[in-house]
């Protein structure tokens, strides 16, 4: 005889490290595509755990005037990732979070989660869940009652309940605080107990709104490399929100650098961080130096860019044009400083405004033909007479693989 | 051990405060009630049992034990029972529609909910007449529950509102994350974070209301007298201060034996398995 499935049925028990089929979910065939006024508007990737579909979400402001906070997001999120929202406050990224988890609703667009359409589906409806920045537990319940929560509101066998809060805790590391109330614990371990509860519901995406900012810097280093490991054993999708970009390097598969509700550039933290495509990019992961220029010649990829410190040649010029105005950027780190100019071409003839000591490295603020640049260079031994002094003139020496052409913006 | 100059310093004040202006009076009150009646309002020796006995029901003139006490006793509780009621439903919502809204709105409606406390509130009894005569409602017991009510309202509103003003919504936020419907979510997010100034409402809402006089007389006439008329009473017109004691020891029994149970049963543990 089939089984016919009741109210609280759960179907089967998902081992952590199950990743979702989204084609079998609900036993509804997942979607492909998104149409707009029956116009076919974006196929889906297969393999994508959320796609934000052209979204745009505004508030009206006092005087009726709108200020967008998400102007025409779209980007796909795969399955199993450890994918990063990073961008200053104010920029959308927590308003995305809000809308994949349901709180609020696009004014245009999708939100497709594990091939079905949520757009209009309000949070209890989601298989996603949430780790808060404030953690948001219960103070009336102890830790066990708060992981239960979930488990509690989709009616799920008491039995079940206390093996599945067990291993939540456990995977956690808070097994031993279990009848404690959140008042009686630490920062540190409320944030395990949030994380405890959401990890417990094995929810298709977990969102993550800036869970470790109100740490200290220690925990949070610590909290940094458990959380990767934590997604890797589950399995889970996670949408990490942040405006630590170290913190997103640290722990991204990918990472969306977001700037006034849009996604300035999305990839892998290499790319963001060796090939930014834009100066806001470039400065807010890391620091960098940029040079204002106009393109003089090209060769191939190959492009020469006169500046106001002479021509200086680029390896990655490929789509420019001659006489187009660009701005370089270069990483501190990526210019060599030297004592004696060489002249083997590409140098920048600069003097010590400033140096900083910061323990591994030393960063030297210049001055060259009215510009500021900085220059990191490594300690790396004890009283090495490598290190410059205070009005010292100095060639920089610019790689042409490090000097990187931003896009107009 | 505690010394007399620490007792001074640290909980004197407050425990001589208590003595001077509870524990005496109540001391005096149960001294009186085992007092006798020597005139009009006066009382004085000998000690005697009596008025307790009349208390519990026994009728010295015609020598038999009756339930008069038991029902007015009965009536009150029922009637602040289900003013209190009447008070949290119409209360508990409004003090979430004052608390949410923006700061100038929220400071006008408190202020038009502290306003009647400007006029005498017998004066505000008296014109409840006027306002339901032409409905031919005085007196009744419905103009008696609607007169508590309008009484007791701001005194249940005001503490349930200083704790929907401290709510933390992201609770709700979080249980309706967590697959709580949104009354599920209410119920686990909001609803115990506003349940001390609800019971601290329900509390000062049917206190008061059990020892009410003045709406029952005004508005709910003489068939509907409860156990404050009835003392009353006995402090003016009857001028039998003993009998009078003894019966507000009586309601002051009720009232405690009330928050004993409910510390006992429905504390924060029984609360919280409720929902």
């Amino acid at each position: 005889m089939r089984r016919v499935p009741q109210k609280t049925d759960v179907g089967p028990r998902v081992p952590y490290n199950h990743r979702h089929d989204p084609s079998k979910r609900h036993g509804v065939t997942a979607i492909t595509g998104v149409a707009f006024k029956g116009k076919r508007i974006r196929e889906l990737s297969p393999d994508a755990a959320v796609s934000v579909v052209d979204v745009v979400k505004g508030y009206r402001g006092a005087g009726g005037a709108e200020t967008r906070v998400l102007d025409d997001i779209d980007l796909d999120i795969r399955r199993g990732e450890f994918f990063s929202l990073l961008g200053p406050s104010g920029c959308g990224k927590t308003t995305l979070l809000r809308l994949l988890a349901g709180f609020e609703r696009p004014d245009a667009g999708r939100i497709i989660i594990g091939g079905q359409d949520m757009t209009g589906v309000p949070p209890h409806r989601r298989n996603v869940n949430t780790v808060f920045q404030s953690y948001a537990l219960f103070p009336h319940l102890n830790v066990q009652d708060n992981v239960a929560f979930g488990l509690r509101m989709k009616n799920v066998p008491a039995a079940a309940q206390r093996d599945r809060v067990a291993r939540a805790l456990e995977s956690v590391r808070i097994a031993e605080f279990a009848t404690r109330r959140p008042d009686q614990l630490s920062g540190g371990q409320r944030q395990r107990v949030a994380l405890a509860r959401a990890i417990v519901n094995e929810p298709q995406v977990l969102l993550l709104d800036e869970p470790l900012s109100a740490l200290d810097l220690k925990l949070r280093k610590e909290l940094q490399v458990e959380l990767a490991n934590l997604q890797e054993t589950l399995g889970i999708t996670f949408v990490f929100v942040t405006h630590d970009q170290e913190e997103a390097l640290v722990m991204s598969d990918r990472i969306a650098v977001m700037n006034r509700g849009r996604i300035e550039q999305l990839g892998r933290a290499e790319d963001l961080y060796e090939r930014p495509r834009t100066a806001f990019v470039a400065n807010f992961l890391g620091s960098s130096n940029l040079i204002p220029g106009t393109v003089q010649e090209l060769d191939g990829t190959a492009a020469m860019i006169r500046t106001v410190h002479g021509p200086l040649r680029t390896t990655h010029g490929a789509g420019l044009r001659v006489g187009q105005d660009v701005t370089l950027s270069v990483r501190p780190e990526k210019l060599r400083m030297e004592r004696d100019d060489v002249a083997v071409g590409n140098e920048i003839r600069a003097r010590v405004d400033d140096i900083v000591y910061t323990g591994a490295e030393n960063q030297y603020l210049l001055e060259a033909a009215g510009q500021r640049l900085v220059a990191f260079q490594l300690n790396s031994d004890i009283g090495a007479d490598e290190d410059f002094d205070y009005e010292e003139q100095v060639a920089l020496y610019l790689p042409p693989d490090n000097l990187i052409v931003l896009e107009e913006t | 051990m505690l010394s007399v100059r620490r007792f001074l310093n640290t909980i004197g004040p407050g425990t001589l405060w208590l003595v001077a202006f509870l524990v005496l009076p109540a001391l005096v009150m149960l001294a009186y009630s085992f007092l006798t009646r020597v005139d009009l309002a006066r009382v004085g020796p000998p000690w005697t049992l009596e008025s307790w006995q009349r208390v519990a029901g026994y009728d010295a003139l015609f020598q038999e034990w009756v339930g008069d006490n038991v029902r007015v006793l009965w009536r009150s509780v029922w009637v602040a029972g289900l003013s209190t009621l009447l008070c949290v439903l119409m209360g508990y919502p409004l003090a979430f529609y004052i608390a949410r809204q923006d700061a100038r709105r929220k400071n006008l409606l408190l202020l038009l909910l502290i306003i009647p406390f400007w006029t005498n509130f017998l004066i505000r009894v008296y014109a409840w007449i006027l306002i339901l005569r032409p409905f031919d409602l005085v007196p009744s017991l419905a103009a008696t529950f609607l007169g508590m009510v309008y009484a007791f309202v701001p005194f249940f509103v005001l503490p349930v509102y200083s704790s929907v003003e401290k709510i933390d919504w992201r609770l709700l936020e979080a249980a309706e994350d967590l697959g709580a419907s949104p009354v599920r979510a209410f119920l686990a997010g909001v609803f115990p974070q506003t349940l001390p100034g609800l019971v601290a409402g329900i509390i000062l809402t049917f206190i008061p209301a059990l020892g009410t006089f003045v709406v029952s007389d005004i508005l709910g006439g003489a068939k509907t007298a409860l156990v404050g008329n009835v003392i009353q009473n006995q402090f003016g017109q009857a001028g039998d201060w003993p009998y009078g004691s003894a019966l507000s020891f009586l309601l002051m029994g009720v009232v405690l034996l009330g928050l004993w149970a409910y510390a006992r049963t429905a504390g924060q543990k029984g609360l919280e398995e409720l929902i």
